[in-house]
């Protein structure tokens, strides 16, 4: 079980595959480790060595931001947004999107489930 | 898409000015400015901007932390009260 900065990484996936289980590291920053690292991209976590994990450790600790400390600093930054009360600021306290995307529909994501307004009445004649 | 970093950051001309000569006198009053397109610089913060939003004016403080963002940013220009609530 290979277990870097708090996450068990799944063994029986590719190395350059099972490091971005970790929050803050994707394909290219996992290849990246890896090469730094002196490891083949296709050999199995479950197969790393000792040393090799360490190694891995090593460069995490140093030279990335990773899980909780990212998270919190991209919680920082959205707090600050809201601090200074810009309009990417507002929009967050909405929850509306930010980039200027519409809202009449869709942003789901944003907006969360639907609320449906009931009881709309109809166009009487 | 962002700005090319070679141009710098754009300020209007009589932002910039206003801004410097009150820098000099070490007076501080509003600075009324049609311009929300300036990007505000670390010379604005500690200033009272009142920027147009279209209608009327809004007064912005300028803080440390708003360096960097435009004017505009600050004076939102639609107006959204919410849904009617429901008759009855």
């Amino acid at each position: 079980m290979a277990r870097i900065a708090g996450i068990d990484l799944p063994k029986n996936k590719r190395g350059e595959i099972g490091l971005t289980y970790i929050f803050g590291i994707g394909r290219s920053t996992a290849q990246s480790i890896l090469t730094q690292a002196g490891i083949d991209f296709n050999k199995k976590v479950q197969d790393w060595t000792d040393e090799e994990l360490t190694a891995i450790r090593n460069i995490i600790s140093e030279s990335i931001k990773v899980e909780g400390q990212l998270r919190s600093e991209v919680q920082l930054n959205i707090k600050r947004l809201m601090d200074i009360g810009c309009y990417r600021g507002l929009r967050h306290r909405k929850g509306l999107p930010l980039r200027g995307q519409r809202t009449k529909n869709n942003s789901r994501t944003r907006k969360g489930k639907r609320k449906t307004v009931a009881n709309k009445k109809k166009a009487t004649k | 898409m962002a700005r090319s970093i070679k141009k710098g950051p754009y300020i209007d001309h009589n932002v910039e000015r206003k801004v410097s000569t009150m820098n000099d006198s070490g007076k501080k009053t509003v600075i009324k400015t049609w311009s929300r397109r300036s990007m505000i610089s670390p010379d604005f913060v500690g200033h009272t901007f009142a920027v147009h939003n279209g209608n009327k004016f809004i007064p912005v403080y300028v803080t440390e932390n708003m360096v960097g963002h435009k004017l505009g940013e600050f004076a939102p220009t639609r107006t959204f009260r919410g849904h009617s609530e429901k008759k009855r």
